[in-house]
């Protein structure tokens, strides 16, 4: 187990410079110098270097890179002023320091994906097993069929539809913000929900589709056979033996969705105008703000790598024939 | 007592009875494809402590009338009518809770492979211990001490400590002592062991069978050993049924159906067959053809597209009217008594060798 | 690699028949590494599937190769066919040492010989024509028989005993058995001269094996073609096997013809496997009883020696020390090979044996019980 842990982050670090590197230098092939945007209108070529050199953009950009990656292990200098590590540099459009920003930003989209998983594990996990149970049977049939029809929605379409029928025509519910889980658990819940419905709208319908055909295989091996065969009551056999085989390709399948999560967690901010990472992202983007947009892409992607170390650790805990080295 | 629900004509069982009782069931299930007739009529008896071979080829029926004597089947797309009887009892009748304080206690099955009849996800302990628990009642220590107790009678090295193995580090021959460990677990009357050893090398399959044997003497339980090898059931069962296209056709002890035996379909399963002594000059006596789809089987004897004696019988009445199978000895075939003696004399016996 | 010949010596050669034979192996070996370790993958092991494997196969002869799971015969076929490439030993077909040729120095070679599969469902391509599959082999080298290749097939497909007019239907079409006679008819085309038989008939119906089996008898003495017949049923290889040679755990440790290996085995591991035999004929003079302990052990690590010493009644110090090679015993007719430091006496009548051989505990301790109740 420790030796899985140690290389996959080994892995996960190798993987992390790769992207940051691409960025970096994706970021540069776009003919927009950043220290213009900086220096705003009124520029004489003085101060362009001055804000050049704060920027560090005088320097060539293997430099750059450089020091941008010993600033994440060591913390730098940079513009003036001390940024300890893991530095992930200054915002050029706000000269914010981007670590803390991205941290500032991160519960809110934390609790939107944990909140909108939950959803979606719980009931799209227990429609499908519900279904596979009453294989056949008019449940079966209704839960399968609104999963087709739920899974051709769009989050950008549904979370207007339901804020315009709960909030804005009805008034049931408040309009989505986001209060810290720490400071009001009831208010975090209540301003969430909303996001977490919608967000899961769309992966319920998958999971329900897909926990319920992998039940069903399940439910044909022998080994379930055979415990039937040894007396065991069939509500035992159905959770004991059949319902953790179903969860092999679900947790396959869950690794993968965890970026799309974070993806969706973009379009979900985006839709109910809350400030998440996601929300840091598009906008860094639309300024040009290297730093910012450099540190979100290299946090998600830690983030994602770690999910997946997590679920690849999650089969082996499921099956005992998973060994991890 | 269940009898008393059972329709006119059924007669009550009586201790002089034999402890397994299969009367004329029929399993149907349905496919995409229309009806499948997997068991037709078929009847058979067992007594205590005695083994049932069960012989056939895929599709000849004989696992699923095991499955639906555990009640196993799929209910949703399987019919099964007829009665089976287990010590007085008759298991079509019974509730799922009943069916479920039955098996694995007094009905055990054994299956063919057990890398895919062990679940992976538990330990070869565990999965002993759990039937154990819940027919005894017996607490997880107690169950766990029978688990190892079983796992060394079975032949399982260092019990003690495997125990706690997962099925997937077991070898192939242990894992298939480690379910016969499973089936005996609670002293079950009636053990039913599916292809036991068809997945197994020689050399561990005569272990296994031998083992079986043993236990038997030791447990004194009633065996059906169902297979598709007539040599397996040479040397273990007492009584041969063979099944063909989901019907009994051949039935007698062992010795009268592997040395006369009257149904065509047995010869032909007898002479393609080589052997370790004998001609080997002499070319095989396959059945011609293939197997008949149980969907649709043939008119009249089943046999009758692959017989090479259906002239004997003469006029259509291979095809047109099905040969009953006798109680007790006997075999379901249009030749008459005096012509199966004659033709398995004249011209199988020389082919056996 | 090619010099890399393992140190099985055979100071006496198997040959029976006449002439130079058709396909000589000598040493051969096929390791698949194992990669583990820590931090860095590397070798760590090996499955040591084929161990020095020497064998002849003489034109127009069947050589019958039994043993369990696991004990290389499967892969011992692909590497003759090279569908594997060997890690060492040579395999010289011919008079050509084909161990290591490449793709084209195999061209003309692959034409004459052939493999039939054990599994005729995953062996035919589903979603060709019966023609197209068995037109493949002559489309691929290039073969242009007269009258057409499509006359050819209707030809083979009579051949096998299918209906010509069936050119165009598809394997799921077929039973089981008819799939695997289009298979045969595949390994035909080229007219080859030896054919590799993997498990030809274990996947089939009792009933529909005989007539594989038949089919394939009736080609190799019409024919002349060679087989090696690879198969774990005992029977059906002496039924259908000149000569016989039984392997465990990647090394072949008897060969003989046929009635040799059948009636005056030498090897207890051979004596051992015609006991297990479940036989049809309950009054057929008694054989020996012997029950070994276990399964056979892992090819990664094989017991040092003799590989069978840990599961036999014989086994000696000598036995894990030194591998007996495989060699004619003393006693043993010329062309019989056994490779023992103990031989059994060449007999398997249980009369000819004091007690039976019972090493499984299990069976020992019922059976001690049921002697003494």
């Amino acid at each position: 187990m420790l030796q899985f842990l140690i290389r996959r982050t080994f892995g996960a670090v190798l993987i992390l410079i790769l992207i940051s590197a691409i960025t970096y230098f994706m970021f540069f092939a776009i003919p927009q110098d950043p220290a213009t945007l900086a220096c705003g209108k009124n520029c004489t070529p003085d101060a362009l270097a001055i804000v050049r050199r704060n920027l560090g953009t005088d320097q060539p950009v293997y430099l750059q890179y450089w020091h941008y990656v010993v600033g994440i292990v060591m913390g730098r200098v940079q513009g003036g002023s001390h940024c300890p590590a893991p530095c992930l540099g200054i915002s050029f459009a706000n000269g914010q320091n981007v670590w803390d920003t991205i941290l500032d930003r991160f519960p809110l989209t934390l609790s939107l994906m944990i909140g909108g998983a939950a959803v979606f594990l719980v009931v799209g996990l227990g429609a499908g097993m519900l279904a596979a149970y009453k294989k056949g049977t008019l449940v079966d049939k209704v839960f399968s069929g609104g999963s087709l029809v739920l899974s051709s929605f769009q989050i950008y379409f549904l979370g207007p539809l339901v804020m315009l029928a709960l909030v804005f025509s009805t008034g049931w519910l408040d309009k989505p913000s986001y209060t810290p889980f720490t400071e009001n658990p009831v208010q975090w819940f209540t301003g969430l929900l909303i996001p977490w419905a919608v967000m899961a709208t769309i992966f319920t319908a998958q999971y329900t589709r897909m926990s319920r055909s992998s039940m069903i295989e399940q439910l044909q091996e022998e080994h379930v056979r055979a415990a039937r065969a040894k007396g065991m009551s069939a509500k035992y056999v159905f959770f004991r033996y059949a319902w953790r085989g179903s969860l092999i390709p679900i947790i396959t399948i869950l690794g993968i969705d965890i970026g799309a999560l974070f993806g969706g967690g973009i379009v979900t901010e985006v839709t109910f105008d809350l400030a998440g990472v996601g929300r840091l992202a598009r906008d860094s983007v639309i300024q040009k703000d290297l730093p910012t947009t450099l540190g979100v892409m290299l946090f998600s992607s830690a983030f994602i790598l770690l999910c997946n170390i997590v679920v690849d650790a999650c089969y082996a805990l499921i099956d005992p024939r998973v060994r991890l080295s | 007592m269940t009898t008393l629900t059972k329709p006119e004509g059924a007669p009550v069982p009586t201790s002089s009875d034999p402890f397994l009782s299969v009367r004329d069931l029929n399993v149907r299930f349905s496919t995409e494809g229309g009806i499948v007739k997997a068991v037709n009529g078929l009847s058979f008896e067992l007594e205590r402590g005695k083994t049932l071979g069960i012989v056939g080829e895929s599709g000849s029926g004989k696992s699923v009338t095991n499955l639906s004597i555990l009640g196993l089947h799929a209910p949703e797309t399987t019919t099964v009518e007829g009665e089976i009887w287990v010590d007085g009892q008759d298991v079509t009748d019974l509730s799922r809770k009943e069916l479920e304080g039955l098996r694995g206690n007094k009905i055990a099955m054994i299956f063919q492979d057990a890398l895919t009849a062990l679940s992976p996800y538990y330990t070869v302990g565990r999965q002993i211990a759990e039937p154990y628990r819940k027919h005894t009642g017996a607490s997880k220590s107690e169950a766990r001490a029978r688990a190892i107790e079983m796992l060394g009678k079975v032949g399982i090295p260092d019990p003690k400590n495997r125990v706690d193995d997962y099925p997937h580090q077991f070898s192939g021959g242990m894992r298939q002592r480690a379910m016969i460990a499973m089936s005996l677990v609670c002293n079950p009357s009636l053990l039913i062991a599916d292809e036991p050893t068809t997945a197994l090398d020689v050399t561990v399959q005569a272990q296994i069978l031998d083992l079986l044997k043993d236990l038997q003497q030791e447990f004194g339980s009633a065996i059906i050993l169902i297979t598709h090898d007539l040599g397996v059931v040479a040397n273990t069962a007492d009584d041969i049924l063979v099944m063909y296209a989901g019907r009994a056709v051949e039935r007698g002890t062992t010795r009268e159906v592997l040395k006369s035996p009257q149904h065509p379909y047995t010869w032909g399963l007898l002479s393609s067959m080589p052997g370790l002594t004998g001609d080997v000059d002499e070319p095989l006596r396959p059945i011609p053809g293939s197997p008949p789809s149980l969907l649709n089987p043939p008119s009249g004897c089943p046999f009758h597209p692959r017989c090479e004696f259906v002239d004997l019988v003469g006029g259509d009445r291979c095809s047109g009217e099905r040969p009953a199978l006798p109680a007790g000895r006997g075999s379901a075939c249009h030749l008459t008594a005096e012509q199966k003696r004659q033709v398995f004399i004249e011209k199988i016996q020389p082919r056996l060798g | 690699m090619s010099e890399n010949k393992t140190t099985t010596a055979v100071t006496d050669k198997a040959a029976p028949a006449e002439g130079r034979p058709l396909l000589e192996v000598k040493g051969l070996t096929k390791h698949f590494p194992i990669y583990g370790g820590f931090p860095f993958k590397r070798q760590v092991g090996a499955v040591q599937a084929v161990d020095g494997v020497t064998l002849d196969v003489f034109p127009g002869e069947s050589l019958g190769l039994v043993g369990e799971s696991g004990c290389g015969k499967s892969t011992t076929g692909r590497m003759l066919t090279r569908l594997l490439e060997p890690t060492g030993g040579t395999i010289t077909y011919d008079g050509r040492d084909i161990t290591h040729a490449g793709r084209k120095e195999l061209a003309p070679i692959r034409s004459e010989i052939q493999m039939i599969f054990q599994d005729p469902y995953a062996s035919l391509n589903p979603r060709q024509t019966v023609g197209k599959i068995i037109s493949g082999p002559m489309e691929i080298n290039g073969i242009n028989p007269p009258g057409g290749r499509e006359a050819r097939v209707r030809e083979l497909l009579e051949t096998v005993g299918l209906n010509p007019e069936h050119y165009n239907r598809f394997p799921h079409e077929f039973s089981g058995g008819q799939r695997q006679r289009i298979g045969v008819a595949r390994a035909l085309a080229l007219e080859p001269k030896l054919i590799i038989a993997d498990e030809p008939v274990s996947a089939l119906d009792v009933s529909i094996q005989a007539q594989v089996v038949n089919l394939l008898q009736e080609l190799q003495r019409e024919r002349g073609i060679a087989f090696v017949f690879i198969a774990h049923d005992l029977s059906i290889v002496r039924h259908f096997s000149q000569r016989v040679a039984v392997m465990y755990l990647g090394k072949v440790v008897e060969i003989a013809d046929r009635d040799t290996l059948y009636e005056g085995p030498r090897h207890p591991y051979t004596h051992a496997l015609l006991s297990a035999v479940p036989e049809t004929d309950i009054d057929a003079q008694k054989r020996e009883r012997i029950r070994l302990v276990g399964d056979v052990p892992s090819p990664i690590m094989p017991p040092s020696g003799c590989r069978f010493r840990t599961r036999c009644w014989k086994a000696q110090d000598k036995c894990a020390t030194e591998e007996p090679p495989l060699v004619q015993i003393s006693g043993n007719k010329p062309g019989h090979l056994t490779a023992c430091h103990f031989p059994e006496d060449p007999t398997t009548a249980a009369a000819d044996r004091k007690e039976d051989v019972v090493m499984d505990p299990a069976l020992q301790a019922l059976e001690k019980d049921v002697k003494h109740a």
